[in-house]
Parts: structure tokens; C-alpha cells; sequence
């Protein structure tokens, strides 16, 4: 099973501690420099009216970046669209990657903004490819796992599935019992 | 593409209608043809549109940054049309006849909302979804999938009959004569991809109304409206519909004209193929602005047009689904999943009584209720979706409605489910009161994706949302039942001349930049089927429109006759003395270093620009004349409407001709000072400065606006009636909006100040 098109969370710690409002700015300079290398960044959209919904996102044609607050949890997000090479846990560095970048950025812009050092999640955003299930499940938890050892440079985690409802994408919550360097986890 | 492409393909084989499985495949096949270059791209982008995947802004590549127009570095591909980059995301646009939808249905539009859009799924002005930032080569995946749930995006956009709209009351409304449901649906699949409907020169619209005297089917509006009666013929019952034709808002509004007072059910299939015949044959095909039906009724005068449709009607070969597809259809009447009941006590609790107040209303039928869930703007989240459709599933058969307001309707509630549903849906968070009411502000997608926003309209929109919920338990009765609905632009997709207060977007230059604005349109009616238009009154700087709704609502409580109508309160004060209060919001603006705020638009911080026009030449230069003619051409603008509604629509008209002179003489003075007031003079010189050179064109309109000076000047000394006068001042004020827009385009906007 070829699992693609990754979602990773990294969760704010605590209170958000800025106005997203202000990450829209922020987002249309990122656009106007291209700064996110291999991604053509294309346009801001705002949708903080929605309650617990996607916040402020950067759309791109690769991939796109939020400050997001799906299931009213504030966390910075990064969402794979084209189809990467390599193998899965390659694609789980990837995402997670990425999210870290995206997250040293924005705390240059918003040294107010903490994020979480023990817990992110990891969502497939694909229900062909990866149903909600346990053989998905069964799948992408070595994948994950062999991923998360080379970032942490540690076995010492969990993984727990998300709802098993069979209607909502596959996903993961992480939790690691040391605290991880964000920065370290954005050089992979 | 997804990952997940042939995945789907495989897994939905044999679960989608065959018709439409076909449509998907073709679609697939000319994406891989356009790709290799194999078809043209203009062909391929009608085809697309006749799919429902529209362009989105900036697909041309083109993008501006607060500073200049970069180019966004987007792979080098065969476009997907005429200057559309092929890996620019687009918005999908998805067809809910007469807003009719199921649970599986919401759950699909969850998932493809989550998949393949920004996880947003949007509720349109024509009761349609919209998802945005939608990649090409995933458009048949989520054709298929909708498929699959009985859904198309087929026609949704292009020269093709869009979404059947309807009251979303229908079949539970006590004001209605029948329901009117099962025929919207006969007809949106009967005129689907139906060979008199494929010579159409521009998009055609039908909308059905259960009655004449409300708002919801808003017919008066629409190319072809149909509103439900019942006739007594021999003793016996007959169902049948008023049938008007010729309707629309965009920026040359029409009220919809009588077709037929009364044919019955039978005769509305093939009524309706005969209009669709006459437009698909006679209908303007080379100049997109004049191509709507309503141009061909005007140029033809109904009378022409029924006897040609009544003519070709006779000629029509008989076709069983003009009868068999309205007995399908009328087997699909909903009805309850409980027992009625009675209101539950409400014990105190505060927001359960404004939701009723505001969302539940008393059905037809004694113990059930419908309930209106209110969404920011037509946005719902995946997630959201999902727990609706469980609430749909538990609470009623398994229906549900979109509206024109952006909203849904839960119908058949049983009365004593109302408080565990309210629960049910604050818990999450789609159980806002105040349905269409102030708060309950329309708009259109603006610049936030649509490439013809001028302004902000979503920005504002929700501003005024937030400012009004704020303060919504001090807001007088009067204030909270009117309609405000906003535009990106003159195009009207938010419905800006059927409300009370409405806005669309334009752009005025101030102090050498450019700053986002809105016209302010009073006068409009939403009632008896959008039963009239408003007029603009006046620009105000888009960050001073929220005061000028403060403004213009305090004049209303202070000055209004006990139960007076805005409408009517407006009728009887007369636009003059709103005007004149709202004037001061565009006196001594501010330069741009002492409110640099003022220079952009509602959640967009970049300095407004309306694109890539202008840059590279100077500005900042004193343009006192020009801005005193056209500010002439303004006032005679709106005396022109003054007139109109004092009944004088010959004095409304003639007016209105000179302020098109005045703004002409504005434009050409630009360049020859020495312009007389000779009116021939005028043309002459903008004609050969402006029109000749296509200075004077618009991007997307070409010389629409000009042709209608030229009209006016053809036509001076002619008798005007409300109707003509209306059109020609309508025609005056997008004539001046595109004078404002050629001087923009003569000047540029200064360089800003260095990025802090
Ligand atoms: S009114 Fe104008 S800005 Fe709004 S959606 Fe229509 S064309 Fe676009």
C-alpha cells in the first residue's frame, strides 16, 4: 500500500498567543517571495469566520500551509497534494519536515507563537488510498514509526489512532515522551 | 492528481448513472488531449465550464503583491484556455437542483471538500456548492464521485441552462399553491445537455416560486421564472404555472416579463423547449454582453417573443418525458420521519429563543417546523457537513435544503424535536440565530477567488456580520429584518439590487492611489419575487461601508412610519437626503501614511490594486478637472434616479443621457482640453481617443460599456418609461464606473512606501 498525500499538525502549546488574523499578511509575503522552496505558493485564504474550521491557509500547487483549527485545536499544518517518490516513511519525514519549516518561519514572524514539543499528528489525506481502517492502520504505523525514530533519533512514542469512523480521513496523534527540537525535525 | 485517480475510477465502475459516467470519461480524455496539445484551448476551456470547473484569480499567471504584478512560476503546460495556467487551482461548481440534498450527499461533499479544496465546502447565491483551489486532473475523480451520489457538475457553468433554483419552503409553505419541487427537478434533468439548449449564446437561469407574493423563488429575476397557481377549468382543479421570461440582475437588470399568465403542468416541458429554441436560434451569439435572453425579449418586445414561442411550440415532435418525467417526479414528495408534536418549554434558555425566533418556522402541516441553519458566508467545514447530514439522517427522511441566502433548511421537524436539534446543532456550531435577517449578510466570492472582483465583497461581508452579531440585542425590529447582500462588482452575483441595502465593488482613485470601494444601492425589493431593482447612490472607500450601514439604519429607526417597509421608507424620503448624509464618508480622506488601512480591502492587507493595469506610469498628478466632471457626471446620475422615482421617468431618462456626456467629456478632456460641450463633438473625439484605440475597453467586457454611450447618444430624444429610463441610468452609472476605471488605467499607482 502506497500511502500519499500526508497531513501534518504540529499543535500549538497552550493559548494561541497571536491574532491569526495577522498570519494573512504574513502568508501574502510568503506568496509574494515564493519562500517555501519547490512550492509554488499561489494565494491566501482566509476562513477565520468558520468556527473550528481550516483558519488562515497559504494555497499552493504542490502543497498547501495553515495556521489551522480543525477540531478546535490551533496547530500549524502542512497538506501534501502532489504524489511524492520514495518510500512511506520517507513521505512521513517529508511531512513532518515541512511542517517544521513552515513553523520556524511563522515563529520568526510571531515569537509569541509555541508550539507544542510532544505532540503533532499525522493525517492521510486520501480515502482511496488509505481508508480509515485497521489495515491502513497495519500499514502506515511501521511506516510512521520507522519515520519518527530517524526524526527523534528515539523509539520513545505513541502513536493513537484517530476515530474509527470509517467516514473521517486516517489519521494519527503523536505523543512522545521527550520533548523533540523543532528544528531538528525541519532539517530532515 | 491524486494518488487515488484510477482508484476511484475502478471502485465506482457500475455505480454511476451511464449517461453521466460518459460525460466523466470524455472529460477525462479531453484533459489528456489538451495536455498533449491535441485540442484547442479555447475549446477545451468551454468544455471544461460546460463541466463546471471554472478559472479562479490569478490563473493567468499574474499576480499583485502590494508592491507590483509578479509572475507566479507555474510549470510551463498547455493552458487550460486562453491564458489560464494549466496548474493554477480553479473552483468547481456543483449543481443542486432546486438545493435538494441527501445525507450521502453532504458526506461526499465533506470528503471532497476535505481531499481536494481547502476544506471548505461553499453554498452559492443559485443554491450550487462551490469548492475552490480544485487541480484540473482531479476534476474527474470528484466528478465521479458526485456521480456516483446522483449529483452533476454538468452545465453548472458555460453557454448551458445553470442550477433550477426554488423555494426552498416548497412543499411546506402555506402561501404556495403546490409544490413545486418534483417540476424543478423534471426540468433541471429534462433541459440537461438537451440539444435545444446547446446553441445558447450565454448561460440561461430558470427559478420556480411557490407563489407570487414572496421572496423565496425570486422568479422576477430569472431568464425564465415559473410561479405555481392553481386554475379552476370545468369543475375540476388544474395545476399550471405563470411563466415570465426575460429577467436578470447583472449589470443591465431586467424584471422578468409575462410569458404566460397560466399553462398547465403538462405544457411546462414543452413550453419551455420552445423558449429554449427560440433563444438557442434567434439569441445574440457574437456579442457576449448583449447575448442573455433578456436582450432578445427587449429587442423583440414580448409580444414578438410569445407568439414565436408559442409558434414553435405547435412545431415541437410530442416527447413522452414532457409528461412521463413529471410523474416520476411527483412520486419524490418528502414527508415526515416522526410523529408532529408541540413546542417544547424553553425554560429560560436564551438561545434556544432566538433560534426559534429567528430560524424556525410554523409548516403547512400542524406539529412540524422548518429549520434554518445559517452559515458565515455559504462556508461549512467538512466536519460539519458530516455531523449535518447524522442530524438530517436522525431528524427528518433524509432531506435537506440549500438556499439563496446562503443557508440550509431542515424541513419536516417534528415540533417537539426543536430543542434537541437546536442542541444537536450548536454543539457544532451551526446553530446561529438571526436567518435571514441584517446579520445574515450575502455576498458573492469577490476578489477573495473570482477573477472579476473589484472589491472585497466576502471582506465586507463579513465585517458587517461581525458588527451587526455584536450588537444584534440592541438592534431595533425594524433593523433586523433587512436584506444586505454584496457584490464583488457590477455582475450582481450576490444579489445586491433585490436587498434593502446592497453593494458591489468598484475602485476610485484617492490622493494618486487606488482605494477599494462600494456602491451603495438602495431601493431594492427582495419580496413579491425580487419584485424590484435598487440604484446606486453613492461610492463610499470599502473600510467606511460598515458606517455607512450605521448610518443609513439610525436614519431609518429615527424617520420611519409605524411598520414602514425599508423600501417604502425609501420610496417616500427619497434617496437625496440619504445621499446627503452619507456624503461626509468620502470627505478629507486621510493620505495614505496617516491610514494606510484605508488603501486596502476587508482581509486583504496587500495595497489595493484592481491589477495589473497602470504600472509603470506616473500619478499623484493634480487632476482637478477631470475629477470635476466626473464628479458632475455623478450628481446627474443620481438626480436621474431622483426623477425616476418622483415618477418622472422621461425627465429620469434624459438625465441620465447627460450624465453620460459629462463623464465622456471627462475622459476626452484627459487628453484634449479643448473639448466643447457639443454633444456630437463629445462622441466624436471619445469615439476616436477612447474606442478606436480600445483604450476605452474593459478586459472582460471589450466595448460594452462605450456601446452604451453610443446607444444613449442614438437614442437622445427619445420617450422613456420607468422600465427604459431605469435601464438607461443603470447603463449611465457602469458607463462612469468604467470612465473611472479607463483614468486608472491613465494613471498608475505611486510606488508605496518601503515594506516595514
Ligand atoms: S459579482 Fe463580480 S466579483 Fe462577485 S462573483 Fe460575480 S463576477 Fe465575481
Amino acid at each position: 500500500m502506497e500511502l500519499q498525500h500526508f497531513v501534518a499538525k504540529l499543535h500549538v502549546d497552550g493559548a494561541l498567543g497571536l491574532d491569526p488574523a495577522k498570519v494573512v499578511d504574513v502568508f501574502h509575503q510568503w506568496v509574494a517571495n515564493q519562500t517555501v522552496p519547490g512550492v509554488v505558493l499561489i494565494d491566501v485564504a482566509e476562513l477565520l469566520h468558520v468556527p473550528n474550521g481550516p483558519g488562515v491557509v497559504a494555497v499552493g500547487v504542490e502543497a498547501d500551509y495553515a495556521l489551522d483549527h480543525t477540531d478546535g485545536i490551533w496547530g500549524v499544518l502542512s497538506r501534501r497534494k502532489n504524489i511524492l517518490a520514495g518510500s512511506n516513511a520517507d513521505r512521513v519525514s517529508e511531512a513532518l519536515a515541512s511542517a517544521a519549516r513552515v513553523s520556524l518561519r511563522l515563529q520568526e514572524a510571531f515569537p509569541a507563537l509555541k508550539l507544542s514539543h510532544t505532540s503533532f499528528e499525522l493525517i492521510i489525506n486520501d480515502r482511496a488510498v488509505a481508508p480509515n481502517t485497521a489495515a491502513t492502520y497495519a500499514v502506515a504505523a511501521p511506516a510512521i514509526e520507522a519515520a519518527l525514530r530517524d526524526i527523534l533519533g528515539h523509539g520513545d512514542f505513541k502513536l493513537m489512532r484517530h476515530d474509527a469512523e470509517p467516514r473521517k480521513r486516517f489519521g494519527v496523534t503523536v505523543t512522545t515522551v521527550k520533548p523533540f527540537e523543532l528544528a531538528a525535525m525541519a532539517a530532515r | 492528481m491524486k494518488a487515488s485517480h484510477a482508484l476511484w475510477k475502478e471502485r465506482l465502475k457500475g455505480q454511476i448513472p451511464e449517461q453521466l459516467g460518459a460525460e466523466v470519461d470524455q472529460f477525462e480524455t479531453e484533459i489528456g488531449l489538451r495536455q498533449q496539445n491535441k485540442i484547442e484551448d479555447k475549446v477545451f476551456a468551454e468544455t471544461r465550464l460546460r463541466r463546471g470547473a471554472y478559472g479562479q484569480r490569478y490563473d493567468n499567471g499574474q499576480r499583485y503583491d502590494g508592491k507590483e504584478s509578479r509572475r507566479l512560476p507555474f510549470a510551463d503546460r498547455p493552458t487550460k484556455g486562453p491564458g489560464t495556467m494549466w496548474d493554477a487551482p480553479g473552483m468547481l461548481r456543483i449543481k443542486v437542483p432546486f438545493g435538494g440534498l441527501n445525507p450521502q450527499q453532504l458526506e461526499v461533499m465533506a470528503e471532497l471538500a476535505e481531499e481536494y479544496s481547502d476544506g471548505i465546502a461553499h453554498v452559492t447565491t443559485r443554491q450550487d456548492f462551490q469548492l475552490h483551489f480544485i487541480h484540473i486532473e482531479n476534476g474527474p475523480s470528484l466528478m465521479r464521485r458526485l456521480a456516483a451520489v446522483g449529483i452533476t457538475t454538468r452545465e453548472a457553468c458555460g453557454n448551458a441552462v445553470r442550477n433550477v433554483t426554488a423555494c426552498p419552503y416548497a412543499g411546506v409553505c402555506s402561501d404556495e399553491a403546490f409544490d413545486v419541487s418534483p417540476y424543478a427537478h423534471a426540468l433541471a434533468w429534462f433541459l440537461m445537455g438537451h440539444p435545444d439548449t446547446m446553441e445558447f449564446g450565454r448561460k440561461f437561469k430558470p427559478a420556480f416560486s411557490g407563489c407570487g407574493q414572496n421572496a423565496c423563488g425570486l422568479t422576477q429575476m430569472h431568464d425564465i421564472g415559473y410561479v405555481a397557481a392553481v386554475r379552476e377549468e370545468n369543475g375540476k382543479l388544474v395545476r399550471g404555472f405563470k411563466i415570465v421570461v426575460g429577467g436578470g440582475l447583472g449589470p443591465v437588470p431586467r424584471q422578468a416579463r409575462t410569458l404566460t399568465e397560466f399553462a398547465p403542468v403538462e405544457e411546462m416541458l414543452p413550453l419551455t423547449q420552445a423558449v429554449c429554441r427560440v433563444f438557442g436560434k434567434h439569441g445574440e451569439k457574437k456579442n457576449r454582453n448583449a447575448a442573455r435572453i433578456k436582450f432578445l425579449v427587449d429587442k423583440w418586445g414580448i409580444e414578438k417573443f410569445r407568439e414565436e414561442v408559442f409558434a414553435v411550440r405547435q412545431e415541437l415532435r410530442p416527447d413522452p418525458r414532457w409528461t412521463e418525467m413529471l410523474k416520476d417526479a411527483e412520486k419524490m414528495a418528502e414527508g415526515p420521519l416522526k410523529p408532529a408534536g408541540a413546542f417544547p418549554a424553553i425554560n429560560g434558555d436564551e438561545k434556544l429563543r432566538a433560534w426559534i425566533k429567528g430560524n424556525v418556522k410554523d409548516q403547512r402541516q400542524a406539529g412540524y417546523v422548518t429549520a434554518a441553519v445559517t452559515l458565515p458566508l455559504g462556508d461549512i467545514t467538512a466536519d460539519q457537513l458530516r455531523s449535518l447530514a447524522d442530524i438530517v439522517a436522525k431528524y427528518t427522511r433524509g432531506t435537506i435544503r440549500t438556499t439563496v441566502e446562503q443557508n440550509f433548511l431542515i424541513r419536516w421537524v417534528s415540533k417537539s424535536d426543536v430543542a434537541a436539534l437546536h442542541a444537536d446543532l450548536a454543539a457544532v456550531d451551526l446553530a446561529s440565530p438571526g436567518a435571514s435577517s441584517v446579520v445574515d449578510v450575502t455576498a458573492c466570492p469577490g476578489t477573495d477567488t473570482c477573477k472579476l472582483g473589484i472589491s472585497s465583497s466576502r471582506g465586507l461581508g463579513g465585517e458587517l456580520r461581525n458588527r451587526l452579531h455584536q450588537k444584534s440585542y440592541q438592534l431595533d425590529e425594524a433593523i433586523k429584518s433587512l436584506h444586505i447582500k454584496v457584490s464583488g462588482c457590477f455582475n450582481s452575483c450576490g444579489c445586491h439590487h433585490v436587498a434593502d441595502i446592497g453593494f458591489y465593488g468598484v475602485s476610485r482613485t484617492v490622493n494618486g492611489y487606488k482605494v477599494p470601494h462600494f456602491q451603495i444601492v438602495l431601493g431594492g425589493q427582495w419580496d413579491n419575487n425580487a419584485g424590484s431593482y435598487g440604484l446606486p447612490i453613492i461610492a463610499v472607500p470599502s473600510k467606511r461601508a460598515p458606517d455607512a450601514v450605521d448610518i443609513i439604519t439610525e436614519y431609518y429607526v429615527k424617520n420611519r412610519l409605524k411598520d414602514e417597509k425599508f423600501y417604502a421608507f425609501v420610496k417616500r424620503v427619497g434617496k437625496g437626503p440619504i445621499r446627503d448624509l452619507l456624503e461626509p464618508l468620502n470627505q478629507n480622506l486621510p493620505t495614505y501614511d496617516k491610514e494606510p488601512g484605508l488603501y486596502s480591502d476587508w482581509g486583504d492587507p496587500r495595497l489595493y490594486s484592481i491589477g495589473d493595469i497602470g504600472i509603470g506610469e506616473c500619478a499623484g498628478e493634480v487632476v482637478t478637472r477631470y475629477q470635476f466632471e466626473i464628479g458632475s457626471a455623478e450628481r446627474l446620475v443620481f438626480e436621474a434616479g431622483l426623477h425616476l422615482d418622483a415618477g418622472n421617468a422621461q425627465l429620469g431618462g434624459e438625465t441620465a443621457y447627460r450624465a453620460f456626456l459629462q463623464a465622456a467629456k471627462g475622459i476626452v478632456q484627459v487628453q484634449y482640453d479643448d473639448v466643447s460641450n457639443d454633444p456630437d463633438e463629445i462622441i466624436a473625439e471619445f469615439k476616436e481617443r477612447f474606442f478606436d484605440t480600445q483604450l476605452f475597453f474593459d478586459p472582460f467586457v471589450g466595448p460594452k460599456f462605450a456601446n452604451f454611450l453610443f446607444a444613449a447618444h442614438a437614442g437622445r430624444g427619445e420617450k422613456f418609461d420607468a422600465d427604459t429610463a431605469h435601464h438607461r441610468i443603470a447603463e449611465a452609472q457602469l458607463f462612469i464606473e468604467a470612465v473611472h476605471n479607463c483614468y486608472n488605467k491613465l494613471r498608475s499607482t505611486p510606488a508605496p512606501p518601503a515594506a516595514k
